[in-house]
């Protein structure tokens, strides 16, 4: 059977090209995958297209790819107060943004995980998010069209994993995670603990394993502020 | 402009917060709004939803209580009220957007008199801006509540004719509460419910873009 652990971040993250579509997970601080973003770094992958809430905190969690120049396209929701090194590269036209309300943003990567190629909401209307998008009445309200976002990688935090892939998250740092893991063609995720198989509780599973493709274990990194 | 006091920040909150009904389930943006929590009226229950997947959010977490898993969508960290749960983001957003929540409050910098809402960015500014969940709440909430200063720092009038700052959502604005009143917004238009005391409709009238009924 394929084996999902692998022996270290690095490993993790060893084939992935420059040019990837990559989804990280995270909000506020809980719940990213900074141990796979910093192997990432090390490893040097250039012209990453990211899938984030927001981007960076300062050095911390995405602000390190943006400092190293690592991502030229970014569609995220919040970019954050924190986002100096983002914002530098926005300004020197050295990474392009596309800004996306939060609830979307979740829904177009859940439509690409459920195989649903579009969908009508009346967010956004009469906004700029709506430029260019097509727009319909139904049931009487404004609605603009959204599509689904796909990704090759998602690189995720979860608490527990066992060693099938089954995962559970840790109060709050659940956030987008679960969303990017069913989306990706490849998930991988940094957890805190591996556990034997039967060691979670079938009913406490919060990603299934077949949305997990490999599973690194590493102790969580946090960024202040 | 009148010298005259106007209501702080806090109390801002504080009359925001006897709109709440009881029971309700409510999501406090950024800004005024987040203070809400800590002037709600003695024996009203409401339930804190955050964007980030909680409902049933507590107060903020005191020092040395904090555990930075659990935070709010300002990135604070917060406690959980008995009867709390927690889920994904696209399940938060979906209590947001289909019109689960009983009232949201948000902050913002412009409100037209037909309840339009500019709320995420000031023209001009430098930087990308921020949507975060404003659009998705804006658009669902049953109630939308919005606070904000009636003028800006410069004396200009935050409710107007129409908005000229980029836009969260059409039409979106039932009730807005600034530091001199109260304002519903109705399909006739805007009706001064309350205003600060010591403030006459005249005086509220001439730091309004917009008509007052």
């Amino acid at each position: 059977m394929r084996q999902k652990i692998f022996p270290s971040v690095d490993a993790a993250v060893e084939d992935v090209p420059d040019g990837a579509r990559i989804m990280f997970g995270g909000f506020g601080g809980a719940g990213f995958p900074n141990n796979l973003i910093q192997a990432l770094a090390r490893k040097g992958t250039k012209k990453i297209t990211a899938i984030s809430n927001n981007c960076g905190t300062r050095d911390g969690e995405l602000g390190l790819m943006f400092k190293n120049g690592q991502i030229s396209h970014i569609i995220a929701s919040f970019p954050g107060p924190h986002a100096n090194h983002f914002q530098e590269r926005l300004a020197a036209n050295e990474v392009t943004l596309e800004l996306v309300p939060q609830g979307i943003l979740c829904e177009r990567m859940r439509a690409a995980a459920a195989g649903i190629f579009g969908f009508y909401t009346t967010v956004g209307v009469g906004t700029e998010v709506a430029a260019g998008k097509e727009e319909r009445v139904i049931d009487n309200r404004r609605c603009i069209l959204e599509s689904p976002i796909h990704a090759d990688y998602a690189f995720i935090k979860a608490d527990k994993a066992d060693e099938l892939g089954n995962l559970t998250y840790r109060l709050a740092a659940r956030n987008f995670n679960p969303i990017m893991a069913m989306a990706a063609k490849t998930t991988v995720v940094e957890v805190e603990e591996i556990v034997p198989v039967g060691a979670l509780e079938p009913e406490h599973v919060m990603t299934p394993a077949i949305f997990v493709h490999r599973i690194v274990r590493a102790r969580g990194i946090r960024y202040a502020g | 402009m009148p010298d005259k006091p106007r209501l702080t920040r806090e109390q801002i909150a504080a009359r925001a917060a006897r709109e709440l009904p009881d029971g309700a389930y409510v999501n406090l943006g950024w800004g005024i709004p987040n203070l809400i929590a800590d002037y709600l009226p003695p024996g009203l229950t409401v339930f804190f939803h955050s964007e980030n997947g909680i409902l049933g959010m507590g107060r903020r977490a005191r020092a040395g209580e904090e555990d930075y898993d659990l935070v709010d969508a300002m990135k604070v960290p917060v406690t959980l009220a008995p009867g709390a749960s927690f889920f994904h983001q696209a399940d938060a957003h979906l209590m947001t957007r289909g019109g689960h929540l009983d009232v949201a409050v948000l902050g913002g910098f412009q409100v037209s008199e037909k309840g339009d809402l500019a709320n995420w960015k000031v023209p001009g500014a430098r930087g990308s801006g921020g949507i975060g969940g404003a659009m998705d709440i804006a658009a669902g909430a049953k109630v939308l509540t919005v606070c904000m200063e009636h003028n800006t720092k410069d004396g200009a009038p935050k409710i107007v004719k129409h908005c000229t700052y980029p836009l969260t959502a059409l039409a979106c604005v039932d009730t807005i509460v600034t530091d001199l009143a109260v304002i519903d917004v109705r399909a006739d238009g805007l009706v001064l419910r309350e205003m600060a005391p010591g403030w006459t409709k005249t005086e509220i009238q001439e730091l309004t873009g917009a008509r007052l009924l």
